[in-house]
């Protein structure tokens, strides 16, 4: 016991070190705030952790006080309103109602009210003196000392404050009616606090150990003059809790996309970069999609009101619209309709960030870009949809192109399971499905184990020779994917709802767990 | 895309016995994304690639063919015509071309009455365009008598009992007043005249793509016989319905006879079934796929698919639609393949990883802010007018959308602060200082093929009580300074800061930053209650810069 109070009292904190030589088998947290010459918000930090080190039992009672406040502190020396009234009453025998001020105290002029009030409620006859309304002595009456100036007087021998537990019926009473006068008395409820000192604590509150005196902190100065070498420090509490402190961080979803991109750099991947507006012409008709498709409407699609329409780039434009009339020199039969150039040049938000890849293969026969070259890209599209908790109308795609003599099928879902399996989907699959500007054409889903469930996380295939001949001018396989990355990554954070990726609720972005991929 | 609702019963009668593990995974790996099961009934969603697969019939025909049941080109007897339809040069100005068919022998049940109703409606919304297209009408051939005219007759003209109506509507009425007038009136906008088929007897059996007649126009458990047209403006799409609509009929049991159409300048045979030949590019179907099938694999391939096959020539049924070019067929022999059999290769092409520059440099400066302490936020490059301009107390001209479905989200940002001006706005419950910084795209009215100037730009926003001048120029001078960059600062005027607190950065000639105290009336319009102090500097000019 004796060893374990000493490591106790060694450990203290300096403000349980303040407060434990003060303390007294019990008292209040006021008291004990008095007797060490803390704040009582510091006496409660200490009672708090003493209590949590098993020194102390801590208690709150609501205590009930009446408090005398600057007028009722005057009224206890000069007396109540109404005495002033009815002295003067007793001298004049009568007293016209206008005439009462001038008998007040100057801090109560303004208790006129009230006085008649009490007046009238003391059967003081209340009669017209030349049409005024006054009041009239009758002898018989006496002026009695009043209960409430008794307790006002008593407060004031215990500095202007009477627990309730402290007074009569009656000073009840006569309290009650002190509060009703303003600026008079207020009956306060607070919660008093007070605590009994264990076994433990009584043992603490004697030792020796407490009068020792322990160094709190390393200073520079004890450095310099040596002075630390004659010091004992006070040991800490190591296992405690200490107050959270965050740092500056990059976004979350940024550090996903970091990772992201150096998978596809370290396999070879040269990162593709454009405009998010585009027109119509780029983002849809160079990707074969044919002017009519539903995809195209206002309600999937967000088009430019200002600036609406953009330049077309006019030997391209010549060819696209060939390959949708009537296949052009891609030997397809084309969607055999008539192209109109006004649709085409109307400006939109990219609705996927296959539009880089319809440029990369431009690039490639500008000779800006190589074949073989694979290309890929993580940023944003727009869908014109509303936000709800699996929809966002702004999200990222991960893009990208191998454009190869010898790509196939097979490479598809090669650089498909490379890509998910560093993700943390190790089971991916792909099944056929369509897009204007692919075929073959496949979504691809991997295995979610928490779901048990196959999970649809984008879509994939080869470019179809309307596009890759169009542009490029000749027919080479391109491999293209386009998946969605918030939906790839939610998982990983243990998200429901995608817009919590994007809520930049700044506990939630000092929190969140790092990308540890 | 339209999702369609099966029968499963049905579906089995067609392919055999499959379990319900089975039926998913076939429905799955045919191209068809199915929803569910449940009972009897199967819903699946159809790609809109595939109108064909839009009903029981069309659907159990590929798959039964798909599971190895009922391989290969299915051919429909048609017999030759009887009757006449008649198109009069008047249509020609509102839907000049149709094509239809006579289908008999039906035994209508209340099932069959629903597959035929959904059909006509996938094929509507789907191949038909919402009916801008094209449009379907069936009517009962015991209701109605032969030689048929599909003609434009004048809006006065028209009256008839559409479906459904009490009683004759005008043609105006119909439009005004009809459900699914009220629905199709925008096609007829500005036509003089509309198109109707009328019978011989003078009867309107339809405002085309409107509605029917209720008298003529309305098929019922007791109808046998049916006239089956598709109206529009491009021939061959209307064969191509028509023959999807045909076929389904005809699986239904039903007896296809065949119309002639006299046009003003020709007459045709309609339905056309006969398949269409294209010559098989064995070779590119392989390399595309990776695989080396040879002439007997194809055959086997090509008739799980639903085609004929033979001598390097394949048969196309008439209700496929979506073959374009030899891609086209590669990839239903992928499908027929199975592409979960195709197996997975990296092939060893040596090609460098390159990162963005840009996107490189955007990094380094994201560190460096990291490094003093500040915390980056990720916002939407969508915005509220207000919340860039007047809320900011400027007055900008912005990059606005033409419809939003989040009407709150108008604007593209034309810069990054007003983002961190809504971040702080909604994180006020938080303990202050807050420290924010975001990098991200802007958008202004400028040169480029879109008429829109897009940059890369960074913000950096301190609030609390020591948010100002000097603290938020320590980080922009820190920043600049390594990144080597030598800048010039002088006083300016910016709304959006108190004045004489603000000042204008240029690095050479380039002016690429501004830093200042925020006005308290922006501080106000966000409902802060804290100072606030910001940069925000323009990314690409400065990179641009440092490239040289």
């Amino acid at each position: 016991m004796t060893d374990d109070v000493t490591k106790l009292a060694a450990g203290l904190s300096p403000l349980e070190r303040k407060t434990a030589p003060c303390l007294k088998k019990e008292g209040t947290l006021a008291e004990l705030a008095t007797a060490s010459g803390l704040q009582e918000v510091e006496a409660m930090r200490a009672l708090q952790w003493l209590e949590g080190k098993g020194c102390v039992k801590l208690a709150t009672e609501e205590q009930e006080a009446l408090v005398v406040l600057e007028r009722g502190q005057k009224a206890a020396k000069e007396g109540l309103p109404e005495q002033h009234a009815l002295e003067a009453l007793k001298k004049r025998k009568t007293l016209l109602v206008s005439e009462i001020a001038a008998t007040l105290p100057a801090y109560d002029k303004q208790a006129v009210g009230a006085v008649v009030g009490t007046l009238k409620k003391l059967n003081i006859p209340f009669v017209t003196i030349d049409g005024k309304p006054a009041f009239k002595w009758v002898d018989a009456l006496t002026v009695k000392e009043s209960s409430e100036r008794a307790l006002l007087a008593k407060a004031g021998k215990s500095g202007w404050r009477l627990s309730s537990d402290s007074l009569t019926v009656e000073e009840k009473q006569a309290a009650i009616e002190l509060a009703k006068r303003q600026g008079y008395a207020a009956i306060e409820k607070r919660k008093e606090k007070s605590y009994t000192l264990t076994p433990l604590g009584e043992a603490l509150t004697k030792t020796k150990e407490l009068k020792k005196a322990y160094a709190e902190r390393l200073t520079p100065k004890m450095l310099e003059d040596g002075s630390w070498k004659q010091q004992e420090f006070r040991p800490y509490n190591v296992t405690i809790n200490v107050p959270k402190k965050t740092g500056g961080r990059s976004h979350f979803v940024n550090e996903a996309i970091g990772y992201i991109k150096r998978i596809w750099l370290d396999l070879g991947f040269e990162e593709m970069e454009g405009d998010h507006v585009q027109t119509a012409f780029w983002d849809l008709d160079s990707l074969f999609v044919p002017q009519d498709h539903p995809a195209r409407e206002m309600q999937d699609t967000f088009y430019l009101k200002d600036p609406a329409k953009g330049k077309l780039p006019a030997a391209l434009l010549k060819k696209v619209k060939a390959a949708h009339e009537n296949g052009g020199d891609t030997g397809s039969a084309g969607w055999r309709y008539a192209f109109s150039d006004e649709e085409a040049a109307k400006n939109l938000l990219r609705t996927h960030t296959t539009v880089l890849s319809a440029q990369t293969l431009l690039k490639i026969k500008e000779g800006k870009r190589r074949i073989p070259g694979k290309y890929f890209s993580v940023s944003t599209v727009y869908r014109n949809e509303a936000l709800d908790w699996k929809h966002l109308f702004e999200f990222h795609q991960v893009e990208g192109i191998v454009v190869d003599e010898h790509a196939d099928l097979r490479h598809l879902k090669g650089y498909l399971r490379e890509f998910f399996g560093k993700m943390g989907f190790p089971d991916v699959r792909i099944r056929p499905a369509h897009f204007p500007y692919t075929e073959p054409s496949a979504e691809v889903d991997v295995w979610d184990p928490r779901k048990q469930q196959w999970v649809e996380l984008g879509g994939a295939g080869i470019f179809r020779p309307e596009v890759t001949k169009t542009i490029l001018g000749e027919e080479v396989p391109v491999l293209a994917w386009g998946l969605g990355m918030e939906r790839i990554i939610k998982e990983y954070y243990g998200f429901e709802d995608l817009r919590d990726l994007y809520r930049n609720d700044l506990e939630q972005l000092k929190t969140v767990k790092a990308w540890l991929k | 895309m339209p999702t369609i609702t099966l029968s499963k019963k049905e579906l089995l009668k067609e392919a055999g016995k499959l379990s319900d593990e089975k039926l998913k995974d076939r429905i799955s790996m045919l191209g068809t994304d199915l929803e569910g099961i449940e009972g009897d009934r199967i819903n699946v969603e159809i790609f809109p690639n595939r109108p064909d697969l839009l009903s029981q019939q069309g659907f159990g025909r590929a798959f039964a063919a798909f599971v190895g049941a009922k391989p290969g080109l299915r051919t429909y007897d048609v017999k030759k015509p009887t009757q006449k339809v008649i198109i009069d040069r008047s249509v020609a100005s509102c839907r000049p071309f149709t094509a239809c068919a006579v289908v008999k022998k039906l035994k209508i049940t209340d099932e069959r009455l629903k597959e035929i109703i959904q059909l006509q409606e996938k094929l509507h919304v789907t191949f038909g365009r919402n009916r801008k297209r094209l449009a379907i009408g069936i009517y009962p051939c015991e209701r109605i008598a032969f030689p048929i005219t599909f003609k434009g007759m004048k809006p006065d003209e028209i009256t008839f009992r559409p479906l459904e109506a009490a009683g004759e509507m005008t043609a105006k009425r119909i439009l005004e007043q009809h459900p699914k007038g009220k629905e199709y009136a925008h096609l007829l906008a500005g036509l003089e005249r509309y198109a109707c088929f009328v019978d011989a007897k003078g009867d309107i059996l339809s405002l085309t793509p409107v509605i029917n007649s209720h008298l003529t126009g309305k098929i019922t458990e007791k109808t046998t016989e049916v006239f089956v047209e598709c109206s529009g403006f491009d021939l061959r799409v209307l064969q191509e319905c028509l023959a999807m609509i045909a076929t389904a009929l005809a699986e239904m049991g039903g007896e296809l006879q065949a119309l002639e159409l006299d046009y003003p300048d020709k007459k045709i045979i309609t339905p056309d079934l006969d398949p269409k030949k294209m010559a098989v590019d064995g070779a590119y179907i392989n390399r595309l796929l990776g695989l080396e099938l040879n002439q007997n694999e194809f055959k086997k391939l090509f008739e799980k698919m639903g085609y004929g096959y033979g001598k390097g020539t394949v048969l196309i049924p008439a209700y496929r639609t979506d073959i374009l070019h030899q891609a086209d067929l590669a990839e239903d022999i992928a499908i027929a393949y199975g592409y979960e059999n195709v197996e997975e290769a990296i092939p060893n092409v040596a090609t460098a990883g390159q990162e963005s520059p840009l996107a490189a440099f955007e990094a380094k400066v994201r560190n460096l802010l990291v490094g003093h302490g500040l915390l980056e936020c990720k916002n939407y490059n969508l915005i509220n007018e207000e919340a860039q301009t007047a809320k900011m107390l400027l007055n900008a001209d912005v990059v606005a959308l033409a419809s939003s479905v989040s009407e709150e989200y108008d604007t593209l940002r034309a810069w990054i602060l007003p983002s961190l001006m809504e971040t702080l706005q909604r994180n006020k419950r938080h303990e202050y200082p807050q420290r924010l910084f975001e990098i991200g795209r802007v958008f202004a009215k400028g040169e480029s093929e879109a008429g829109v100037k897009e940059k890369e730009r960074l913000a950096v926003a301190l609030c609390g009580e020591d948010a100002d001048y000097t603290a938020i120029r320590q980080i922009l001078d820190d920043l600049l300074a390594k990144l080597g960059v030598d800048a010039a600062y002088e006083e300016t005027i910016h709304a959006s800061f108190i004045p004489g607190r603000v000042a204008r950065v240029s690095v050479g000639k380039e002016e690429v930053a501004y830093v200042g105290e925020l006005h308290p009336r922006a501080l106000e319009s966000f409902g802060l209650t804290m100072p606030a102090a910001a940069f925000e500097l323009d990314l690409t000019t400065l990179f641009g810069l440092l490239r040289g």
